[in-house]
């Protein structure tokens, strides 16, 4: 009996070193590099070792919001990253569009293929876009061309190296990428529909814009719910590729919102012990947004995301 | 997709006016979207194809002009970008193989009842989904783990991914126990009947999962640029991003690289800015597009599983 017992005692552990390894993995590439955010508390000079004489308190928390010039800058970044996730969120109920009428097209094979091709930018990087952005909308590219020939411009005008609704193009480079994916789940949810529900209001004489707005859109509204959740929680973080890939010395003031700010902050000026005060201050915020959009979920929905 | 729709009205013309509107709009608009996302492509696809003196001064619009496909083969004879090839091609396949390795394997022990301290160890990895450190800690760990220009720093932060691990562990939880029960049975050990008797049952998981690993290691850019200033570890991507910004200085580059300056050489295949930049965003689009579509159900199905997960 004791040795049964045994048997499986060390069988257990051999199992648990089996998925040891992947556990390490794991600590070091997770948690490990929790223990960076020390350095918001130190002045880090990379490449030296974190020594304490070098410990500084709270002064980049100070120098965040003591020094003017620094004021300004943060000011400018957060009206950068609340107006491009402001975009992104009263235009949430894009891709829910784009899926409830793409689902009113009868003729499937247009459907299907509609449904590829506005897919397939979701799958190519931020550089590609950038590329194509590039190659488009230059002084000799696409639209400058036609722009020209039809007599619309005088002069090439330049797009990319400029400010103007920089904010709007930011949010319509992420829909181009981005719509045709977010659309994929409202058509299955769509598709998950009574279909009794349907018939009886087709039988009751309801034509389609009824039908989507009494049936359809109701249907939809707890997947949207969700959606609109995480875009509040990840309010302050528009991702960092996107803008790091259009920023250039004309348009910076406009495009550098906090995740690219955190990367200009270290790479750019070497301030690596203010960026990581700066990117803590951004986590903290985060988190409370996460709990509390997480709360609304479950007041409104009877559970939460998490 | 609902195909369920479409069988049930065959009585067809009792559309109203009204409607009959708006599936007219419909249309136009959706073929509008369509357009503007093929088009992007099929525009740089044609100037990458034509004489490069009239790409240059953006002539090149609906279709291609005076055909030649020089670009490819001297843009591929620019070392530097042979050489990112095959750290891109390297790092997606290696990197895809050992995630979709080490996620199935982690996902089938962490239904393993004997193993110890089976749920800690599960909620441990999981947890990880929902924090990140930020930029420059993450950087710094890289830097003295010896991981900054190294090969393997585009490899080990991201074989073991939680999510991976959460769908394989759903999916062999789906699977019949008496498979594994059977094979017990017969003395076959815990890494025997993960190797002889899953792995073959959830290839259609792990299938979903290549494809996810794939693309996100040959899209990668982030990691290149803050963990590599060796040029030999650069990547596709981040060569094509640093030939968007210097491509003026590129020319001369390749013009002279190719040896002799053929004076004679037509000016319709001179090496341009613009021919450089589109045929390199050619090669490194081509790898997606041609997955894309033959892969798609798979992505679909792994989105649909991360909504009901997440």
């Amino acid at each position: 009996m004791k040795l049964l017992e045994n048997k499986r005692k060390l069988r257990s552990l051999r199992e648990f070193l089996y998925i040891l390894p992947f556990l390490v993995l794991v600590a070091i590439f997770a948690y490990y590099p929790l223990y960076g955010w020390f350095y918001a508390f130190f002045d880090y000079k990379p490449p030296f070792p974190l020594t304490w004489d070098r410990f500084v308190g709270f002064k980049w928390f100070h120098t965040m919001v003591s020094n003017k010039v620094r004021i300004a800058q943060l000011l400018s970044v957060l009206r950068n990253t609340f107006a491009i996730s402001g975009i992104s969120l009263a235009f949430s109920w894009f891709p829910m569009m784009f899926a409830i009428f793409l689902n009113e097209i009868k003729c499937t094979a247009f459907k299907k293929f509609v449904q590829t091709v506005t897919t397939l930018p979701n799958f190519i990087s931020w550089v590609l876009v950038y590329s194509i952005a590039y190659s488009v909308f230059s002084s000799t590219g696409a639209i400058n061309t036609v722009a020209m020939s039809l007599g619309l411009l005088e002069e090439p005008k330049i797009f990319l190296a400029s400010s103007d609704h920089i904010w709007l193009k930011m949010w319509l480079w992420l829909t181009w990428k981005n719509a045709g994916w977010a659309a994929i789940m409202y058509i299955a949810a769509i598709a998950g529909i009574d279909e009794e529900l349907i018939t009886a209001a087709k039988v009751d004489g309801a034509s389609r814009m009824k039908i989507i707005w009494h049936i359809t859109i109701p249907c939809l509204l707890p997947t949207y719910f969700v959606i609109v959740m995480l875009n509040l929680a990840n309010f302050l973080s528009n991702g960092f590729e996107q803008f790091y890939v259009f920023q250039n010395a004309f348009n910076k003031e406009y495009i550098q919102v906090l995740d690219l700010y955190v990367y200009n902050l270290a790479m750019g000026s070497g301030g690596y012990s203010l960026s990581v005060a700066v990117s803590m201050f951004k986590s903290i915020v985060s988190v409370v947004l996460l709990c509390i959009t997480n709360g609304i979920s479950k007041l409104v929905r009877g559970h939460g995301f998490i | 997709m609902s195909g369920s729709r479409q069988k049930t009205p065959k009585r067809k013309m009792q559309m109203s006016l009204g409607d009959r509107i708006i599936s007219f709009f419909t249309y136009i608009v959706y073929s509008i979207f369509a357009f503007v996302c093929v088009y992007p492509f099929y525009y740089i696809f044609i100037n990458s194809i034509s004489a490069n003196n009239l790409s240059e001064k953006g002539k090149v619009l609906f279709w291609p002009m005076q055909v030649h496909f020089t670009n490819y083969i001297n843009v591929l004879k620019i070392p530097d970008l042979f050489n990112a090839l095959k750290v891109s091609v390297a790092r997606t396949v290696v990197g895809t193989v050992l995630t979709v390795l080490f996620s199935a394997f982690l996902g089938y022990m962490f239904t393993r009842e004997t193993l110890w301290g089976r749920k800690f160890w599960y909620r441990f990895v999981v947890v990880t989904m929902y924090f990140n450190a930020g930029i420059i800690p993450w950087f710094i760990t890289m830097m003295n783990l010896r991981l900054t220009n190294n090969f393997w720093g585009y490899i080990w932060p991201v074989v073991v991914q939680p999510f991976y691990v959460v769908l394989c562990k759903t999916f062999v939880e789906s699977t019949p126990k008496e498979l594994q029960e059977a094979a017990e049975i017969d003395g076959a050990g815990t890494l025997t009947i993960f190797f002889r008797v899953m792995l073959p049952v959830i290839k259609p998981i792990l299938a979903t999962i290549a494809i996810f690993a794939a693309v996100a290691q040959w899209n990668s850019f982030q990691d290149t640029l803050i963990l590599m200033t060796d040029s030999k570890l650069f990547t596709l991507q981040f060569v094509l991003y640093q030939y968007i910004n210097q491509a003026n200085s590129l020319r001369g580059l390749i013009n002279n690289a190719s040896g002799t300056v053929d004076i004679a050489a037509s000016l319709a295949k001179a090496q341009t800015a613009t021919s450089i930049r589109m045929t390199v965003t050619i090669i490194v689009v081509t790898p997606i597009i041609l997955v894309y579509p033959i892969f798609q159900r798979f992505f679909v199905k792994g989105i649909m599983i991360g909504a009901v997960k997440g």
